[in-house]
């Protein structure tokens, strides 16, 4: 199968429309399995009680905000080398799922820090550095929006989205690095998770929701962009009268 | 090589030569970025001297005494090696238990006690059933029954 066929956007457009439902219905049945495993068999914990249940959405939602940010600047990466517009359109249209997600990582983190940590917000380093990814991202959709030349504001929010990159590392090793108060790794690729296997396996049914929902919402941002970008070409017009 | 090599070349180029100029800078504010420091660091003299700052560690088990206020609370902060105790005025978190960390935030006494002015408790990232968590105790397990010590720098 030769995959540069879909960058044509005038292929990509049909093709994506028809995964559209697949995943926003994957992503609706893991994410209620996930929601249910999480909320009635995952058992209580034995330090914190009931509040850690949050895990199941702040970690995902961390997750994703780190995963769509590398997978934002791979399509910058590619937009600047290729030339190539489609690539600009996809690093613009998954953004504003990947500052969601941070915002939700954020907003989370700060309802089961007051419980547990006994305050909302700290500035230790994996906080911070969570934060300044929000602005990251705010600050990419923003200089795409405030450039009226499109091939200029795919350039300079390409860029921008790649320098930012280094963060995403600092944010993951953060909680290695330096002292915080937010504790370590409860999952990851080195070692054997530190959780039981039913909290385990909320937290990756909903990750897989996650997956599923930003793979929806891209591909339908994706399809709205070539609308509004490529809406003097014939056959966008050939769209219209069918 | 062609254009869009080049441009790929540069690109990575480009990434590497951060990569390094962020490494070296973070390495360069390494200690400004703690949030706080252990007691082994505080008895080097590596806290600031005269103004706030934050202490972390295990609330050493059997020292939590309170004053007949309620309110005012004494307990040592240790990393095993070192101890402090701390003062403090308030109300606490409910994780805060002894055996588990804590980070406090105020200055140092003139007699060697931490006044503090906050007092925040640290979790580890170990979750489980308290039934998993009573037999992991029962069996002598360490680790994931117990909290460690949250000195976690592997540096």
């Amino acid at each position: 199968m030769n995959w540069f066929r879909w960058s044509s956007l005038q292929q990509f457009y049909p093709a994506a429309g028809k995964l559209i439902p697949w995943f926003a219905s994957l992503a609706v049945a893991f994410m209620s399995v996930g929601l249910y495993q999480g909320f009635f068999v995952a058992p209580t914990d034995f330090q914190q009680g009931e509040s850690y249940r949050i895990i199941f959405v702040h970690v995902p939602a961390a997750w994703m905000s780190m995963f769509l940010y590398v997978i934002m600047a791979g399509w910058a990466a590619a937009g600047l080398g290729l030339n190539a517009k489609p690539s600009f359109m996809m690093a613009q249209a998954v953004a504003p799922t990947g500052a969601m997600f941070t915002f939700l990582a954020l907003l989370t983190g700060s309802f089961w820090g007051k419980p547990t940590w006994g305050t909302w917000w700290v500035w230790d380093a994996r906080l911070t550095s969570e934060l300044i990814l929000l602005f990251q991202y705010l600050g990419f959709i923003l200089l795409h929006g405030s450039i009226d030349d499109l091939r200029r504001a795919d350039r300079a929010s390409a860029l921008l989205a790649l320098v930012g990159v280094v963060n995403v590392p600092v944010i993951y090793f953060s909680v290695q690095w330096w002292n915080t108060l937010h504790q370590g790794a409860s999952v990851s690729v080195t070692a054997a998770p530190k959780m039981a296997t039913t909290m385990l396996a909320a937290m990756g049914l909903m990750a897989l929701g996650f997956w599923m929902y930003s793979l929806a919402v891209t591909l339908m941002r994706m399809r709205c962009l070539t609308l509004e970008r490529e809406r003097h070409a014939a056959w966008i017009r050939g769209l219209e009268e069918s | 090589m062609t254009r869009r090599q080049k441009r790929f070349a540069t690109i990575g180029v480009g990434l590497v030569a951060l990569g390094l100029a962020s490494a070296l800078v973070l390495n360069a504010f390494r200690s400004n970025l703690v949030f706080f420091f252990t007691p082994t660091q505080v008895s080097n003299g590596e806290a600031p001297q005269g103004r706030s700052f934050r202490i972390g560690g295990l609330v050493e088990a059997g020292t939590l005494t309170r004053d007949g206020d309620g309110l005012t609370v004494h307990f040592v902060v240790t990393d095993t090696v070192k101890r402090v105790p701390v003062l403090y005025k308030g109300i606490l978190p409910d994780l805060f238990k002894e055996g588990k960390g804590a980070v406090a935030q105020g200055r140092m006494g003139a007699d060697g006690t931490f006044i503090a002015s906050e007092v925040l408790a640290k979790h580890d990232e170990n979750y489980m059933p308290p039934e998993a968590a009573a037999a992991l105790e029962k069996a002598g397990a360490t680790g994931a029954g117990r909290s460690r010590p949250t000195t976690a720098s592997p540096q």
